[in-house]
């Protein structure tokens, strides 16, 4: 199952975390904890309609508030007229970009920001929000995703014609485009199929419900050069974004990490900080912005709703002959929902002659979609992973043995095309049939569900420095915020090269102007290809090491080794000299030749995709619908795990995210397209006390692109929940869900409808 | 010849509607220059917002990276994380 696992003396233990200490005290310092001498307050006026033109702006009545400083609408901003990409992971459309963090013409969602203050105090800043005088249009709206696709919808945006069709449509449409991805033929497939179970699917946008809102500081000198201090899944993705929303240089602009209260993709774009920084310039003075948890719910992006129609048709050995789905994702009020991702992961865990995946990408009057951890990957996998269960149950196969008959291996065509490297989804799949779970016996209105689901990972653009300080420790600087124990394992792979112990090796996250350009935070990226870098950087000062020793006891660096944590000659013959620590050759290090620092910069590629299987026990409550999980188990190919409490965690938190999409979570509109629940209270997502305690379990084949195996953890956890939960509703019930969220009006209504049919 | 997989928005505007192409190259600058003679104006479009996979190892903005006779090199969109 696992492969066997080389020596490694630091990968694979369990330190200490090294922000743990400041977290649990409160001296870890988030974006809303910094102030600066003579800081102003900013706040936000926000549309209460889900789609209005904007006839007119008057100010005039809140700059007039005693303590306001500046104000500035969508004028004050640089227009963008055109698409551009620029940096980051993927392209960014900074029309759109700039016209979602202020709007121009219209407003486009209940909650879309059309002006922002400063004042000396939140509370003057409040007023004057108040007292912004905006004369709307009221235009119809669309929220669903059914309805703005329909012939007569109301339009968003006048300049949309839906790309991927043909002819090309001389009519706005809120479709932005059509993709397809295709492998063999599925018509043919589905006349070879014994059993052939289709259905459809609804899925809500959930947010991504980080605990920590958006917050930053901007400050700006009469030279114009500005400092941001926020929490971000990545400092340069806010500082090139802020330059570019503002049409300034990007050196002008130095962003500072702050520690991230939970990002999860949600944090993969600005909202404040251009604001923060406009009203900084127009002041003159700092200006701090904290959203309220009401604002992140009514203007940051959440994940995409979805619909889709998911086929799949088998022989009665339970062998897959044809495979398709149709999805729609809606994409907020401005284009990019992630259906391309979608429709390339949905089928990814098997190995498929005849495939066909359709997305349409539609925009509506909602938040503008964001990322959410394996953005687009869980609703398809919902559907795909509902629909084998169903077919299991009709071929009278395991649910497990239906997906090992199918499952794809190293050298199978991926879905979307390109062949599979070595993965791991095969040793998911016997990791789950070994596992205990499957022998606790069900009780009573009790049901076991199991899915499974991929993703990609990414590496990208990453830099690391490794810097041996003068009394033999070690600092390790990378560019990117830890949002699940990055940096406790950056310290344990320089650990680990360096041959010292991990307590020695202190790592940080440094600004813009301290550490070379990295792609941000995200893509479970960091720790391959951060780690990538680290590992490269730290052996740059091995060899430095090696070079620094053969100066001071006179012989050739080819003659040194290092091991251990120390330089030893390589042979009797080299000569008969002690060992040096780090220590030793630290402190003599400006008479070998200056400080002794190493670094890496790369575009790191080969990043190994992984598979993840869940095991869900549901009970359901057959008075009130209610589902109570029982007991639920993730298993994942995690190549190697470099800190094992870390990678836990991840499968931990991703699963219990996966359970709030699949029971709880929805954004609910009233008519007039108004966000009822923008809070904890009425968005439920799981509490400590609503989950057991998820077993992760730890498959670990490694990626051999990877110097110690790692392949990217943190989104794979939260693909298979939807449907995991949902097949295991299924099964205790009879009845099978094929809209989420299960939430028990929704499940009630379900049985009760049943028990009528029964009845009759 | 390495074998070239388009998707099919790029290949509806650039090559009749072919996914599936035969390039001679010797790495994946040459093969986007083939790629651009053989049909002006996919050239550029073949460096926005995609990633590439070649022989199933997926690049971010690939330049010089080696392909072979026998390579199989993919189109995808730009895979973003969260």
């Amino acid at each position: 199952m696992a492969e066997e696992a080389p020596k490694l003396r630091v990968v694979g233990t369990r330190p200490i975390r090294p922000d743990g200490v400041d977290k649990v005290t409160g001296r870890a310092t988030f974006g809303a904890d910094f102030t600066l001498p003579g800081m102003l307050f900013g706040k936000v006026s926000h549309s209460p309609y889900a789609h209005a033109r904007i006839r007119s702006i008057d100010t005039s009545r809140a700059a007039a508030v005693p303590g306001v400083k500046a104000v500035i609408t969508g004028s004050d901003l640089p227009e963008i007229t055109r698409e551009e990409a620029f940096v980051g992971e993927a392209p960014m459309n900074f029309r759109d970009l700039s016209q979602n963090v202020l709007a121009r013409d219209k407003v486009l969602y209940d909650g879309h920001a059309v002006a922002a203050v400063c004042a000396s105090s939140v509370a003057a800043a409040e007023e004057a929000i108040s007292l912004i005088d905006v004369s709307y249009e009221v235009l119809p709206h669309v929220v669903e995703v059914r309805d703005a696709m329909a012939e007569d919808a109301p339009i968003l945006h006048e300049h949309i014609r839906t790309k991927g069709v043909d002819p090309k449509p001389e009519t706005p449409s809120n479709v932005v485009s059509r993709v397809e991805f295709a492998l063999g033929d599925v018509e043919a497939g589905f006349r070879q199929a014994d059993t052939v179970v289709e259905r459809e699917f609804t899925t809500q946008a959930v947010h991504q419900g980080y605990i920590e809102p958006h917050a930053c500081v901007a400050s700006i000198s009469p030279d114009g050069m500005a400092t941001v201090w926020c929490s971000s899944q990545g400092q340069f993705m806010v500082r090139a974004y802020c330059a570019k929303l503002l049409g300034t240089e990007i050196s002008r602009i130095r962003v500072i990490p702050a520690e991230i209260g939970g990002g999860f993709g949600g944090k993969t774009v600005v909202y404040l900080e251009p604001l923060a920084l406009a009203l900084a310039k127009k002041s003159g003075r700092p200006v701090k912005m904290v959203m309220t948890r009401e604002e992140v719910f009514r203007a940051t992006g959440p994940t995409s709703s979805a619909v889709l129609r998911v086929k799949v048709g088998a022989k009665s050995s339970g062998a897959i002959t044809a495979a398709e789905m149709t999805l729609m994702y809606g994409a907020g009020a401005f284009p990019g929902s992630p259906v391309q991702l979608g429709c390339m992961t949905g089928f990814a865990p098997y190995d498929l002659e005849n495939v066909k995946a359709v997305g349409y990408d539609v925009v509506l009057n909602r938040p503008k979609a964001a990322a959410y951890r394996a953005p687009g990957a869980p609703m398809a996998a919902f559907g795909v992973e509902a629909v084998l269960d169903e077919l299991a149950e009709t071929l009278g196969i395991e649910p497990l043995e239906l997906r090992a008959k199918n499952a794809a291996k190293e050298g199978t065509k991926a879905a979307y095309g390109p062949k599979f490297r070595r993965i791991g989804y095969r040793e998911t799949l016997e990791a789950a049939k070994s596992h205990s779970h499957l022998q606790v016996p069900l009780g009573p209105n009790q049901g076991r569900g199991i899915a499974s689901g991929f993703w990609f990972n990414i590496g990208g653009q990453s830099s690391a420095a490794v810097h041996v300080n003068e009394d033999g420790t070690v600092l390790v600087v990378s560019p990117n915020p830890d949002i699940g124990g990055s940096r406790a394992s950056m310290a344990i792979m320089a650990a680990e090269v360096l041959g010292v112990e991990v307590e020695k090796v202190k790592p940080i996250v440094a600004d813009t102007a301290s550490i070379a350009y990295s792609d941000l935070t995200g893509g479970s990226r960091v720790t391959f290809a951060v780690g990538m870098a680290v590992v490269q950087a730290a052996r740059d000062v091995v060899e430095q090491l090696r070079a620094r020793a053969a100066k001071l006891w006179d012989i050739e660096p080819d003659a040194v080794v290092w091991d251990g944590g120390e330089a030893r000659p390589s042979s009797s013959n080299a000569g008969d000299f002690s060992p040096l620590s780090l220590a030793d050759i630290a402190a003599k290090a400006a008479r070998t030749g200056g400080p002794i620092s190493g670094k890496a910069n790369i575009n790191a590629s080969g990043a190994g995709p992984g598979f993840g299987t869940h095991i869900c026990d549901v009970e359901v409550d057959p008075e009130t619908g209610r589902v109570t999980v029982l007991r639920y188990t993730a298993i994942q190919d995690v190549g190697r795990a470099i800190h094992p409490s870390y990678v836990e965690g991840q499968l931990q938190g991703g699963a219990a995210q996966g359970i709030g999409w699949a029971l709880n979570e929805e954004y609910i509109y009233d008519d007039s397209g108004r966000l009822q629940n923008p809070g904890f209270l009425d968005y439920r997502v799981p509490v400590a006390s609503d989950l057991p305690m998820i077993d992760a379990v730890l498959v670990e084949v490694p990626n051999p692109t990877h110097p110690y195996g790692v392949r990217g953890v943190g989104e794979v956890p939260i693909v298979p929940p939807l449907a995991a939960v949902a097949n295991a509703v299924g099964r205790a019930t009879g009845v099978r869900c094929f809209d989420l969220p299960i939430s028990p009006p929704r499940l009630l209504h379900a049985l009760e409808e049943r028990r009528s049919e029964a009845a009759d | 010849m390495a074998q070239v997989v388009l998707s099919y928005e790029l290949a509806q505007q650039y090559t009749g509607g072919q996914t599936h192409l035969e390039v001679d190259a010797k790495d994946f600058r040459a093969l986007v220059k083939a790629l651009d003679g053989r049909y002006p104006g996919l050239g550029p479009e073949l460096g926005v917002g995609l990633a590439v996979a070649i022989d199933g190892e997926i690049f971010q903005e690939p330049f010089l990276e080696p392909i072979q006779p026998s390579s199989e090199v993919y189109f995808l969109p730009a895979i973003e994380g969260g």
